[in-house]
C-alpha cells in the first residue's frame, strides 16, 4: 500500500515513517507537516493509505478529512485518546493509533488497513451474499414463482406436495424432504411428518394444533418442542 | 523511586537502527528546550490554550523518553489547563527537569 503520513511534529514523522520501514506490506511516499501541504498533493496524486494526525494547528487532521471528497484508508495516530468517537464516524478511518505506537500495534492496524482494502465499505453491500426470498416450482411444464413470505402451509400428498400460499394452492411433484431443504428454516418449520408451515402465518395454537389462515395443523408430540421454543412466549 | 527516562521506547521500535536513534534524540536535543521556553512563557502571559497545546506536544516527547507514569500526568495537566487550572504544574515541570537532565548525558 501506498502511503502518506500527515503529522506538524518532526518526531512523529520519523517515528511512523520507521514503523513503516520495519513492515513489508506498506510503503512511505512522502510526508507533510500540515494537512493544507498535503491536500495540494493528494489533489494531484493518489494514495491508498495515510498516517493522519488529528491535533495540527490550523487546520486539523478531521478538516483534512471533511475537505476530501473521496478519501483514502487512513489510520489516524494522536496522543488524544478522546478522538475515538469521533473517529468512528468516518467510513474512510481504518484504526486509531495512540501515541506513542510500539511496532505490534503498528502492524495490527496495517493488517487492518489491509483487510479493509480486500472489502471497502462502499462495495461491502454489493459483495454481499444475496438472500434467495423465493421458490420457483414446475407446474405443469411451467416455472412458477413462490415468495417465501406468501407460503402459508407445506402438505405432503403421496407422490406430491401440496404447496399452500395466502391466496391459491400449488400441487407439485416432489417430496418433503427435497422442499425442506429449499425452505429457510428460520421461518419454516416441520410440524408433522406431513406438514411444514411457516411458523410467521400462526395465529393461535391450541392444544396439538396450529392454525394458520383457516387451516388446522395438526403438531405431533416429538415436533412440539422446537415449536414452542420459536415463539417469542410471554 | 521516581520514574526516569530511557531509550526503551526508542530501542525497541528502531530494531537496531542506530541512525534513527539518533535521529531521535538530536530532534529531541533541539526541540524539547525551545518547548520548555514556549511553555514558560505562555504560562507567564496566563495564556493557559497555548499552554495547553505546548504540554500536548511535551507529552509526544515524554511518551518517548519511557515516562509512562509521566505521561499520564502531563495528559492530566494538559486537561487542567484547558479548564484554567495549574493542579499538576509542579509534578509536570519535574519531569520536564528530568528530560533536560537526561538529554544532556545521553
Amino acid at each position: 500500500m501506498k502511503s502518506i503520513i500527515i503529522d506538524d511534529e518532526q518526531m512523529a514523522r520519523a517515528i511512523v515513517n520507521q514503523l513503516i520501514s520495519m513492515n513489508n506490506q506498506v510503503e512511505l511516499i512522502d510526508s507533510f507537516p500540515s494537512a493544507i501541504e498535503a491536500i495540494k498533493y493528494l489533489n494531484q496524486n493518489s494514495v491508498d493509505l495515510i498516517f493522519l494526525d488529528i491535533h495540527m494547528p490550523a487546520f486539523s487532521g478531521f478538516d483534512l478529512l471533511q475537505t476530501l471528497k473521496n478519501p483514502p484508508k487512513v489510520i489516524l495516530t494522536t496522543s488524544d485518546k478522546n478522538f475515538a468517537i469521533e473517529a468512528f464516524e468516518y467510513d474512510c478511518i481504518v484504526d486509531y493509533l495512540v501515541k506513542p505506537i510500539t511496532q505490534e500495534r503498528f502492524n495490527k492496524a496495517i493488517q487492518k488497513a489491509t483487510n479493509f482494502s480486500k472489502l471497502p465499505k462502499e462495495n461491502a453491500k454489493s459483495q454481499e451474499v444475496e438472500v434467495v426470498k423465493e421458490l420457483y416450482v414446475n407446474i405443469d411444464r411451467r416455472l412458477i414463482k413462490l415468495n417465501f413470505e406468501t407460503i402459508n402451509v407445506v402438505e405432503a400428498k403421496g407422490d406430491y406436495i401440496l404447496i399452500k400460499t395466502e391466496t391459491k394452492n400449488y400441487t407439485v411433484h416432489s417430496t418433503m424432504k427435497k422442499i425442506q431443504e429449499k425452505l429457510p428454516e428460520d421461518l419454516f418449520l416441520k410440524v408433522h411428518r406431513s406438514f411444514i408451515i411457516n411458523t410467521k402465518k400462526i395465529i393461535d395454537i391450541e392444544d396439538n394444533s396450529v392454525l394458520i389462515g383457516n387451516n388446522v395443523i395438526p403438531v405431533s408430540r416429538s415436533n412440539r418442542p422446537e415449536l414452542m421454543q420459536r415463539l417469542n412466549l410471554l | 523511586m521516581k520514574e526516569q527516562p530511557n531509550l526503551l521506547y526508542l530501542k525497541e521500535i528502531s530494531g537496531g537502527d542506530l541512525a534513527f536513534e539518533n535521529q531521535m534524540l538530536e530532534i529531541v536535543k533541539k526541540e524539547l528546550p525551545e518547548e520548555i521556553k514556549s511553555y514558560e512563557n505562555s504560562l507567564k502571559e496566563n495564556n493557559f490554550k497555548l499552554t495547553a497545546e505546548i504540554v500536548h506536544k511535551l507529552k509526544h516527547k515524554i511518551s518517548i523518553l519511557g515516562l509512562e507514569k509521566s505521561y499520564q500526568i502531563a495528559i492530566d495537566f494538559e486537561e487542567n489547563l484547558k479548564k484554567s487550572n495549574l493542579s499538576l504544574q509542579i509534578e509536570f515541570e519535574e519531569i520536564l527537569d528530568s528530560m533536560i537532565n537526561f538529554i544532556k548525558n545521553v
